[in-house]
C-alpha cells in the first residue's frame, strides 16, 4: 500500500522538510503520495510534484488549513488514511501538533522522530535527549511516524506528479488561529541553513547578538542560541537549538559562549563540522568540537569578523 | 473550574544516561528519579490558575510504579490538591496514558488538563495531543501564554517561525513549553501539608485500559560517538582551518 506524507509549506512554497521526509517515505518503500492541506497553496503543491519518488499529489485548498490548525488536520487526514499504510509528516512543531491525534484516533502508537528507516516496519529513533537510540518495530495496524529530517537527504527535483484536488474534510469548530508573531529575518532558516552561529549565555545580553549576526551576514548563515540564552530573554524562543528547540545538522556549526548542555548538544552534534569559542577551557562543547579556541568572545568574535572581510567574505 | 495535571516520573534530568549493556534500555537501578521537569511547569501554571481564583481544584495524576506517588506528591506540595496515581509496573506507551488519562477525564470532568509537551525519557511528544483527539477537545500545545476565559483559552504556542495564538474552546488540552512560567521550590510546611492530601490508588484495569505495548523495541545502543577535534591558538588559525576544510 501506500505512503502518505504530510507537507510543511507557507502556501507560497514548500519547505525543505517536506522534501526529506519524502526521502524517508520513499525508504519506506511502496508509492509516495503527498498531502499538501493549505489556502492559495497551489505554488507549494506545484513544487511537491515535483519531486522526486511522489507518483500523486493530494491538495486540499481551504481557508480551514491556513495555519494546519491540529484539529482540523485531524479529520483531514482521518478522511484520508484507509488508502495508506503509513502516513509520514515531518517533525516540525506543525507535524508534531497534529500527527499525535491521527495515530491516536487510528488507534496505533506514533513513533517519534526517526532518524533511520531500517527496515519497512523497523526504525531508529533517539530518546533521552540523544543520550540513547532505541530501535523499534511497528505493530498492526497503519504506521503513524514524524520525521527528524536531520538526517535524511531532501529528496531531489525531476518528478512529475499527478496533482489532485480534494475536498475539505469537517471542521471541529473547536479551535481557531487568532494569530501570529514570526521572526522577520533575511537569513536562511534555522533547520535548513548550510552555517549556523549560536550564542549562548556568554554573550551576556541580546544586543551582543548583533555580533554574531555581522559573521552571519558574511557566511549567508543562521543564528541560532542555547536554552540558556532564550531563557535569559536574549533572543526569541525560536532561536533555540537543543532537545526541546530545533534540532539542526548544517555543515558547520558555530557554537559561541556556549557552555555545551547535554540537551544542547543533543541539538546540534549531528553537525558536520562544529567549531567553538569558549573562555573556559574544560566547556564540554570542546568534547565534541573539531576545532575549539579557548578566547574571549567579546575579543574572538570582532576579530573573526575581521578575518573574514581580509578573505574577502 | 477543575484543573488535571498528568506528570511523569522520569530520571532526573542532571543524571548521565547510561545504555544497559545487554541493550534492553537504559540503566535506572539506583539512579536518581524525578518529575518531568516540563510537568513541574504544568503543575506551576495550573496552581497560579488556582491562586487567582480561576481553577477550584487542581488534581494530579501519576501513572507508574508505587514510586510515582513521590511524583504526585511533590505536585500536592507545589499547590495541588489531590492526586490519583494508576498504578502499573510496565512501561507505559503514549497511547495507553492517553487511555487511561481519558477514562479519568470522563469521570473527573476537568475543563482543562495541562501536561508536560514531552517526558524527557522518551520525548515522545504525544500524550496531550492524543488525549485531546480522544476526548475530541481542542488542543494548545507547546504553550508559552496562557489567558483562560471562563469558556475559552487563548494559548500562545512556540512555533518553528515564531510564536502562533489559538483560542480554544473548554474543555481543552493544553501542552507547556519551556517559557511559560518558572516553577516554584515546595517550602517545607507546604511538603508537611502535601503528606496529608489525598491520593487515590487505581489500576489501568480499573479504567478497562490494555497497557501491552504496539511498539517493540528490539535494542536500545548509544549513539555514535564524537571525537574531539584540535585546539587552535588564535581566530586566524580558526578562520584558516575551516577554510583548508572547506566549510567556510
Amino acid at each position: 500500500m501506500a505512503t502518505l506524507v504530510i507537507a510543511e509549506h507557507d502556501n507560497k512554497s514548500l519547505k525543505e522538510a517536506t522534501a526529506k521526509t519524502v526521502t524517508a517515505a520513499t525508504e519506506i518503500g511502496g508509492p509516495v503520495h503527498v498531502l499538501v492541506a493549505g489556502s492559495g497553496c497551489d505554488a507549494a503543491a506545484a513544487a511537491a510534484a515535483k519531486l522526486a519518488g511522489v507518483e500523486k499529489v493530494l491538495v486540499a485548498d481551504d481557508p480551514l488549513y491556513a495555519k494546519m490548525v491540529a484539529e482540523t488536520m485531524e479529520t483531514l487526514i482521518l478522511s484520508l488514511a484507509d488508502k495508506y499504510d503509513a502516513i509520514l509528516a515531518p517533525a516540525t512543531t506543525n507535524g508534531k501538533n497534529y500527527t499525535p491525534r491521527v495515530a491516536a484516533k487510528l488507534d496505533v502508537a506514533q513513533i517519534s522522530e526517526i532518524i533511520k528507516v531500517v527496515s519497512p516496519d523497523t526504525f531508529e529513533r533517539p530518546i533521552y535527549a540523544g543520550n540513547a537510540i532505541a530501535t523499534v518495530q511497528a505493530g498492526a495496524g497503519k504506521k503513524v511516524i514524524t520525521v527528524r529530517t536531520t538526517t535524511f537527504k531532501a529528496a531531489g527535483e525531476g518528478g512529475s506528479a499527478t496533482i489532485e484536488k480534494i475536498a475539505a474534510a469537517a471542521d471541529p469548530g473547536t479551535s481557531k488561529f487568532v494569530g501570529e508573531e514570526l521572526s522577520k529575518s533575511e537569513r536562511p532558516e534555522l533547520t535548513s541553513a548550510k552555517i549556523v552561529i549560536s550564542g549562548g549565555r556568554g554573550m551576556q545580553s541580546g544586543e551582543n547578538f548583533h555580533m554574531l549576526d555581522k559573521i552571519a551576514d558574511k557566511l549567508h548563515a543562521a543564528v541560532g542560541a542555547s536554552r540558556a540564552a532564550v531563557d535569559a530573554g536574549f533572543v526569541p524562543n525560536d532561536y533555540q537549538v537543543g532537545q526541546t528547540g530545533k534540532v539542526v545538522a548544517p555543515e558547520l556549526y558555530i557554537a559561541v559562549g556556549i557552555s555545551g548542555a547535554i540537551q544542547h548538544l543533543a541539538g546540534m552534534k549531528d553537525s558536520k563540522i562544529i567549531a567553538a569559542i569558549n573562555k573556559d577551557e574544560e566547556a564540554p562543547i570542546f568534547q565534541v568540537a573539531d576545532f575549539g579556541l579557548v578566547a574571549d568572545l567579546f575579543k574572538a568574535v570582532p576579530e573573526m569578523e575581521e578575518e573574514l572581510t581580509k578573505l574577502g567574505y | 473550574m477543575k484543573v488535571l495535571v498528568p506528570v511523569k516520573r522520569v530520571i532526573d534530568y542532571n543524571v548521565k544516561v547510561r545504555v544497559k549493556a545487554d541493550q534492553t534500555g537504559v540503566d535506572l537501578a539506583n539512579v536518581k528519579m524525578s518529575m518531568n521537569p516540563f510537568d513541574e511547569i504544568s503543575v506551576e501554571e495550573a496552581v497560579r490558575l488556582k491562586e487567582k481564583g480561576k481553577a477550584t481544584e487542581v488534581v494530579a495524576v501519576s501513572i507508574g510504579p508505587q514510586q510515582a506517588s513521590e511524583t504526585i506528591r511533590t505536585a500536592l506540595a507545589m499547590g495541588a490538591d489531590r492526586g490519583i496515581l494508576v498504578k502499573t509496573d510496565a512501561e507505559v506507551e503514549p497511547l495507553a496514558v492517553a487511555k487511561i488519562l481519558k477514562a479519568i477525564c470522563d469521570a473527573e470532568k476537568p475543563s482543562l488538563v495541562i501536561t508536560g509537551k514531552q517526558a524527557i525519557d522518551d520525548d515522545s511528544n504525544q500524550t496531550g495531543q492524543m488525549l485531546a483527539a480522544l476526548l475530541g477537545w481542542p488542543q494548545g500545545t507547546f504553550a508559552h501564554k496562557l489567558e483562560l476565559g471562563d469558556t475559552d483559552a487563548k494559548i500562545e504556542r512556540e512555533i518553528d517561525g515564531g510564536l502562533q495564538t489559538v483560542d480554544v474552546k473548554l474543555p481543552a488540552v493544553m501542552s507547556v513549553d519551556l517559557r511559560l512560567n518558572e516553577p516554584r521550590y515546595a517550602s517545607l510546611p507546604n511538603i508537611m501539608k502535601a503528606k496529608k492530601k489525598p491520593i487515590d490508588e487505581k489500576s489501568p484495569a480499573d479504567y478497562g485500559v490494555d497497557v501491552a505495548p504496539k511498539l517493540k523495541t528490539l535494542k536500545v545502543t548509544e549513539p555514535p560517538k564524537r571525537q574531539a577535534g584540535i585546539k587552535v591558538k588564535t581566530v586566524a588559525e580558526l578562520v584558516g582551518k575551516l577554510k583548508e576544510v572547506g566549510a567556510i
